[in-house]
């Protein structure tokens, strides 16, 4: 079954079991884990999914669209080399992908 | 017993066990009864644990669904893309957990409260729920069309997912669609229709496109854009009837002018009323929503109103003093609901969030930040010819809002500032070269 780490702050990990064709995102506000909001329900509007995703993964992921890095400036947590918008990144048969959720999203 | 009750706690099972349909049922008292499972209610519920509060809650609706999310319903759902459960809120799990009674196809038509906040609030079904405290969440109902034929079949309106599931299920039957009311719900619906093929026509009875969320260079933007995409769009256009094709079913629309538009399908998109019948019932201060302060508190000064039935102070930083606004989008949902999670919890808040509000439309994507309500000038940045577009809403000097098409980061810049209380000079931000995050400096006047 395809699994999502999610790791916070204080480095508290939850290993979420995941639907292949959900989004990160749904993955972890289904289950409620904190630290993603996702206001606008992964329409790609509100930066509120920001994730950390873990360097050594980086390139199994999508590309991402112009307008999903657009948004990536305005996250409230700085963006790094690894962000990116939990919305956007769809699960696969095989995913088993580590993310570390910002401080705060708002 | 229709009532369904999602939850394995100890708590819901106590004494729900009803005998015969219509048996009036008292369960269990809670400590916080939610009215309405939908944006603000869901929120407040999870914002209620968040912040500390240990009695059980219960989360009622009148819907027969698992408390979902409303935007998609115009969008992504009407176009196939995602299905109803990729807009479920939360798993049942999460609510069990969270010691949340989930209470669905519910609906609650009177509600009996003493003067500390107690009560009971009895459901259509003879369910009555004693409550320790109550909040009302129960949103906004569409707006009926009151022209002759609107009763006729084929004539439909987008407030709930029976709504869309019922127009998705018809969505063979007809070629021809006529949308009334160029607002969000009614522009997203014609081009998530016209996108799959239909024929579509909007009319609206204004002059202008998104009147009552947008200043006129948007309006304008957006009338030429689906124009250009082939939506057929007539405004200032009065309907006089709803044409019956003989057999109850609607065959199109007559205007006023002698015009008939044909249609299979009608949508109705024009506007939402607040939900205020139990407010009214219960005494408390009603004015186009349920009054609130800025704890989000009724006048009797202990239920809590939320979301899009209430009627609140103006959030936006150094807004006019007694300026009040009732606000219909996702964001205020939640953030209201923070606010009357602090105000339960004794932490008071104020809400003094930036409202915004986002809407998808074809390809292009409108994000607004803060209210542009009361602006007195403006600046439209028109970044490139690929269909980007920004406006900056000023009031006395000082930037207030910004719709924003396809400028994310026009949007992020502006919905920042905002948030700290900044400002983005006018003229600089005319020249759409320049990015408006490096234009922001701190007010020197914060009124
Ligand atoms: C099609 C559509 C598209 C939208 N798109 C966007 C968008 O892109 N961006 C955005 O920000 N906002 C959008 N919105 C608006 C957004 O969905 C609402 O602002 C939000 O749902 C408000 O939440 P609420 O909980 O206050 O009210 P509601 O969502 O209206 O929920 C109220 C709930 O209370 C229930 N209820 C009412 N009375 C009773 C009773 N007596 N007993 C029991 N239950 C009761 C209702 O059945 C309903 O489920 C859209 C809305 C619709 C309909
Ligand atoms: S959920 Fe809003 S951008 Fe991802």
């Amino acid at each position: 079954m395809p699994t999502v780490h999610f790791t916070d702050t204080e480095g508290t990990t939850r290993d979420i079991d995941a639907n292949p064709g959900d989004s990160v995102m749904e993955t972890a506000v289904r289950n409620g884990v904190p630290g993603i909001v996702a206001e606008c329900g992964g329409s790609l509007s509100c930066a509120t999914c920001h994730v950390f995703v873990a360097e050594n993964q980086l390139d199994e992921l999508d590309e991402m669209s112009e307008m999903e890095d657009e948004m990536l400036y305005g996250t409230t947590e700085d963006r790094e080399d690894n962000s990116r918008l939990s919305c956007q990144l769809k699960i696969t048969e095989d995913t088993d992908l580590h993310v570390t959720t910002p401080e705060t999203q708002v | 017993m229709s009532t369904t009750q999602e939850s394995t706690t100890a708590e819901a099972a106590g004494s729900t066990a009803a005998t015969a349909a219509g048996t009036s049922t008292t369960h269990t008292e809670t400590g916080m009864l939610i009215v309405g499972a939908s944006q603000a209610g869901v929120q407040l519920a999870i914002s209620l644990r968040g912040t500390g509060f240990e009695e059980p809650i219960t989360l009622l609706g009148e819907e027969d669904h698992r408390p979902y999310q409303r935007p998609a319903l115009s969008k992504e759902f009407l176009q196939g893309k995602v299905d109803k459960e990729n807009l479920i809120f939360r798993s049942a799990e999460y609510w069990d957990e969270h010691d949340i009674t989930l209470v669905k196809n519910s609906r609650i038509e009177r509600i009996e409260k003493k003067p500390d906040g107690s009560g009971t609030a009895l459901a259509t079904d003879g369910q009555e729920h004693p409550f320790l405290r109550i909040a009302l969440a129960v949103g906004a109902r569409a707006r009926p069309l009151q022209v002759p034929g609107a009763d006729l079949t084929g004539v439909s309106y987008l407030r709930s997912a029976d709504d869309a599931l019922d127009l998705k299920g018809r969505l063979d039957e007809f070629t021809d669609v006529v949308v009334i009311g160029g607002g969000f719900i009614g522009l997203e619906v014609a081009c998530s229709l016209h996108g799959m093929g239909k024929t579509t026509t909007v009319l609206e009875h204004g002059s202008r496109l998104i009147g009552r969320a947008v200043g006129e260079e948007t309006s304008d933007y957006f009338l030429k854009a689906h124009r250009e995409r082939g939506v057929d769009i007539v405004l200032n256009s009065r309907v006089e009837s709803l044409v019956d094709s003989g057999n109850g079913t609607v065959s199109g629309v007559k205007l006023e002018d002698g015009t008939f538009v044909p249609a299979q399908l009608v949508i109705v998109g024009i506007g939402v009323i607040p939900n205020t019948g139990l407010a009214e019932q219960m005494g408390l201060e009603v004015d186009n929503g349920i009054v609130v302060d800025g704890y989000a508190l009724a006048s009797d000064g202990s239920t809590i109103a939320v979301g899009d039935v209430a009627n609140m102070p103006n959030p936006l930083p150094g807004s006019p003093e007694g300026e009040r606004i009732r606000l219909e989008s996702v964001n205020n949902a939640i953030e209201h609901a923070k606010v009357a999670a602090y105000s339960v919890s004794g932490r008071r808040e104020e809400y003094a969030g930036i409202p915004w509000f986002w809407s998808n439309q074809a390809d292009m994507k409108l994000q607004i930040a803060g209210l542009s309500m009361g602006f007195d000038s403006t600046v439209v940045r028109r970044v490139d010819d690929k269909g980007k577009f920004t406006v900056l809403y000023y009031r006395e000097g000082q930037i207030i809002a910004a719709d924003c098409v396809n400028t994310p980061l026009d949007f992020m810049a502006v919905r920042a500032a905002l948030g700290k209380n900044q400002q983005i000079p006018a003229e600089a931000a005319a020249d759409p070269d320049v990015m408006l995050k490096s234009l922001v400096v701190d007010r020197e006047d914060t009124r």
